[in-house]
Formats: C-alpha cells, structure tokens, sequence
C-alpha cells in the first residue's frame, strides 16, 4: 500500500483539512449568518414581501418543471435504454448536452426564440402572448437546464435491467402502459426519485439562466436565488444569508436523501 | 400499440428491440415520438436559434465582437482562473478520492456525502458563501488580509469559486477507476523492491491518468462556464476581474442581442471541442480497463 501508514496519515490529515476549508466553511458560514441572529430575525427577513414572492415564483417553477422533466426522462430513458434504432447515441448526447452548456449561454439561446427580436416574438406579441421576463420563460429556462437530469439516472437502469420482464410481461398480454406501471416501474422506483430529487434541487437553484430570462424585476419575476443577489447587492446581509440558508437546507436534505437512495439503488453515475 | 408492427415497411420497420427474438415491447413510437419533439423543442431549437444569430452578424463584425479587447481580456481571465480551480483540484480531487476508497477511517462515508455538497448547493448560495468568507472581515478574509493576501474581488476569488464548484466531477470520476485499481499489483511492486513514490508513478499513475484527464476536463469545462459562484466574489472589473458569461450577461442588459450571440457562441465552441474531447477520453479509459 502506497506510503504505509506515514502516508496514510499524511494523506488523510490533508483530504480532511482541505475539505473543512473548501467545502465545509462555505456551506457553514451561511447557516451561521443566516440563523445566528435567532429564529425570530430568520423568519422577519424570510417574511419580506419581496422574498416571499420569490420563495413562491420558485416553488410554483419546480412544480411545474419536475414533472414535466419527469414525464420526459421516462419517456427518453424508454425509448433509450429498451430500443436500438439509427441515431441513439446522437439523442443520448443531445440529451446531455444541457450538462456541458453554461447556464449563461441556455439563458440568451431561449432569448433568441422568445425573445422580442427572437424567432417567435412577433407571433408572440401579435398574440399578447408574454414569455420572456416572465414565469413561462422561468420555467421554460429551468426546464432546459435540468433537462437531463430524470433521463440519465433511468438509463443507466433500464439498460441494466434489461427487457426479459417486460416482454414476459407482454408475452402474457400486458398492455403498454400496464407493462410500465406493474412490470419497469418497481424496477425503477428509486432511481426515479432520486432523479426527481437531483432535478428539483437543480431547479430551485438555477440561477444563471434564469437571471438571463427572467428580467430580474424586483418583486415580481426574481426567483429565490436572484432574490439572494438582490438582497445582497442592497446590502441586506441578514436577508440574504436568511434566503440562503432555506436553500442551503434543501440541499442539505437533498444530500441526505441522496445517501438514503444510493443504499437501494447502489452508487449512480458520477452526479451533477 | 406496438409501434414496430404498427408501420409495416415504413421508416419504423427498420427498428428493433434491444434483445429482438421476435417479441417486441409496445411503446417506442409514443416514448421516441415524445423524446424527439421535447429535444428539439427544449433543446435544439434555443441552441440553434443562438447559432443563426451569431451567424447573422457576418464575418466581420462577428470576428470585431469575439476579438474586442474587453472580450479577450475576460477570455484570458476565465481561462487562467479555470486553469488554477481545476490544476488544484486534480490534486485535491485525486487525494479526495484516493483516501475515500483506499482507507478505512471513521467519518468516511459522511465525507463521501459531503464531496456532493458543491453540485447540491445553488450556485448563488456558493457565491454568497465565498464572498462572505473572503470578506474583510470574513472567516478567511481577515487572517488572509492581515498577512496582505487579497482573495475577493481579484482572480484568485474567481478561482477559488470555480474550485468549489467543479470538485465532485474529479473525485466522482476518480473513484470507480481507484476502486478497480487492484493492490495486489501494487504490493507485488513493492515485494520487488520499489519505492512507494515509484510504485506510484509506474503501477499508480498509467491506470489512473485516462480517468483523471476525464475527471479534470469536466472540471475544466464547468468552470468555463460558472456564473453564479463567480460573480459575487470577482468583484467584476473590465479587464481584471470580469469572467466570459458575465461579458455576454452585461451584453443582454444592454439589449446588444447580436454581441451576446457572438460570445455565446464562443462559450458554446468551447463547450463542444471540450464535451468531445471528454467523451473520447471516457471512451478510451473505458477501453484500457476492459484490456486489463
């Protein structure tokens, strides 16, 4: 073994303190700034007006992005993991592509269709129809970013598992949508929910994009991480750090359920 | 329902089940026929449309946008920023995953959760956090000023922000190679008489290096890209401290749509060679551990 127990040691003594100051200071100095000047002044700053409308926006978002990228993942991982046909491995990659394109970048492309000047907005404006700095490009932004998200986790999966059950399933006359819900879906379950989980976290979180497409208007299109930035900017620290911290606990609760999970699922793919 | 059958000689007749013995799973036409449309719907049609716009502008004046002074200099400073965060991870990142499979010590599995912080926290919240720390009067800020180390608002802050960022993709894509990584090979190096520093460089190094250049790349490209993290601690001064996606967000709130495509269009090339590259080097550290 690589250096005895001279080197385990020194190696474990760097990992650790490096890992106190990179990962766990960060996450720490927002729980303490945000909570330390008590429960009562956490929930004030929590209760603005503007932050409440931004904790709202961001919840009515994942609500409406994590099903729709559910239903997608389902359907992707489906065709995916249990057909061969020409062009499967483009489709995989195109899927993923939202993992490798900066948040900034999804922002401005979703301007270009959207958008007054982009490809839909005379149709758009000729219809009232209002898209950009608005909850539908909110939620149309998110819905790119974390597209991959239920996808990736099934695939994997579904491949793994195979299809002999299905189409024993088939075989014996089962139904489409029978063969899903009674046959891959208990197969599935909790690679499914953790892919749900990773997704709403993402959405809650997304901040590039967003801010791109949202217009940032002060109490009415700023999602919970813009309120962050406002807050900050204004120098209201005690609101900041408070906003911070709920989204740092969902975090937190989201690490917890992703450890829970991998004991049933067994380790994922390298996550993101 | 069976969307093979269902179009005998068409353009379907051609698609197959994974493990085709005659019987054939329903549903393909509905799941592909939805995947299809979503992708390019969500997907391709914003991305395309960013491309068609950046193209619009002609040579030129595209090639005048990219090539502005203020353009190159946040190339620079993204660049050299994401270069130092990732140089520093595949160390850090390397040693992470190193101690997480090779040694057995309480708190591990806590610490394997804790490596998936940094992709569980928003990125603003990230950027809040650092900036607080490296604040004046932050935890870090206050010893680091009073020994005249200056962290936030300069490129060391931007660094430091895509560090934390893009840690997990290291230790995440490290570790099932180290968990493949047989000991034995390695005690017999040293049965043979080599130094633990050689055994790491001849039996350590070669399996490792496809795996950690992947690892690596990953990183490199999500700091490419971060924005979030970045912005609250660069301070985002033109020419020093100001990243890429920031250039392009500015350009977006000038309403000089044509100028962010350019940009964005850079951010996107670079995505691309880079998201190629990767796959290839997956590919291969695949291949070199199948030979084993």
């Amino acid at each position: 073994m690589k250096g005895g127990a001279g080197g385990r040691g020194l190696v474990l003594a760097i990992v650790l303190v490096l890992t106190l100051f990179v990962v766990i200071a960060p996450v720490s100095v927002v729980l303490v700034e945000g909570l330390s000047r008590g429960v009562g002044a956490f929930f004030g700053a929590l209760g603005e007006e503007d932050t409440l409308v931004a904790i709202r926006l961001s919840i009515v978002t994942a609500l409406v992005v994590v099903p729709i990228n559910t239903l997608f993942g389902i359907a992707a991982a489906w065709s995916i993991a249990k057909f061969t046909f020409p062009g499967r491995k483009l489709l995989l990659s195109v899927i993923e592509l939202p993992f490798s394109v900066s948040p900034i970048v999804a922002g401005i492309a979703y301007l270009f269709v959207y958008g007054g000047q982009g490809l839909l907005g005379p149709f758009l404006e000729e219809h009232d129809i209002k898209i950009m700095f608005a909850l539908p490009g909110i939620i149309l932004a998110s819905t790119f970013v974390t597209a991959p998200f239920v996808a990736r986790e099934l695939i994997p999966l579904m491949q793994l598992q195979g299809n002999d059950d299905e189409e024993a399933a088939a075989t014996l006359g089962a139904r489409g949508f029978q063969i899903f819900r009674r046959v891959t879906l208990p197969n599935i379950r909790w690679g499914l929910v953790y892919g749900i989980i990773l997704c709403n976290a993402r959405v809650l979180g997304e901040f590039g994009a967003v801010s791109i497409v949202s217009g940032t208007i002060r109490g009415e299109t700023n999602t919970l991480p813009l309120q962050i930035e406002l807050l900050y900017h204004d120098y209201n620290t005690a609101g900041a750090f408070a906003a911070a911290s709920v989204l740092t606990l969902v975090a937190l609760l989201t690490l917890a359920a992703k450890v829970a999970l991998e004991a049933k699922v067994g380790r994922g793919p390298a996550g993101r | 329902m069976s969307a093979v059958t269902a179009a005998p000689g068409g353009r379907h007749a051609r698609l197959h089940s994974v493990k085709d013995g005659g019987r054939v799973l329903p549903g393909l036409r509905l799941s592909l026929g939805l995947t299809l449309f979503y992708a390019g719907l969500i997907i391709c049609l914003p991305l395309a449309m960013l491309i068609i716009v950046g193209a619009r502008l002609g040579p030129a004046e595209y090639w005048a946008v990219v090539s502005s002074p203020r353009a190159v200099a946040s190339y620079r400073v993204t660049l050299l920023s994401a270069f130092a965060a990732t140089a520093f991870n595949a160390v850090y990142g390397f040693l992470l995953a190193w101690a997480l499979v090779r040694y057995e010590f309480p708190g591990r599995r806590l610490l394997d959760a804790i490596v998936d912080l940094p992709f569980a926290l928003p990125t603003a919240v990230a950027g809040i956090a650092l900036s607080g720390l490296f604040a004046k009067n932050g935890w870090f800020g206050a010893p680091l000023g009073a020994i005249g180390i200056k962290v936030a608002y300069t490129p060391l802050g931007i660094a430091i922000a895509m560090a934390f960022t893009s840690l997990p993709f290291v230790v995440r894509t490290l570790q099932p190679v180290l968990e493949e990584l047989d000991g034995a090979i390695e005690e017999a190096a040293a049965t043979l008489g080599a130094r633990p520093l050689q055994i790491f460089r001849r039996v350590v190094l070669p399996v490792v290096v496809p795996a950690l250049l992947a690892g690596v790349s990953l990183a490199f490209a999500r700091s490419l890209g971060e924005f979030g993290a970045v912005i609250f601690i660069a301070g985002n001064q033109p020419f020093v401290s100001e990243i890429t996606a920031l250039v392009a967000y500015i350009r977006v709130e000038e309403y000089d749509y044509p100028a962010a495509a350019a940009i964005a269009t850079v951010m996107l090339a670079t995505a691309f060679v880079l998201l190629v590259a990767i796959n290839a080097l997956q590919a291969y550290a695949r291949r070199h551990e199948a030979l084993r």
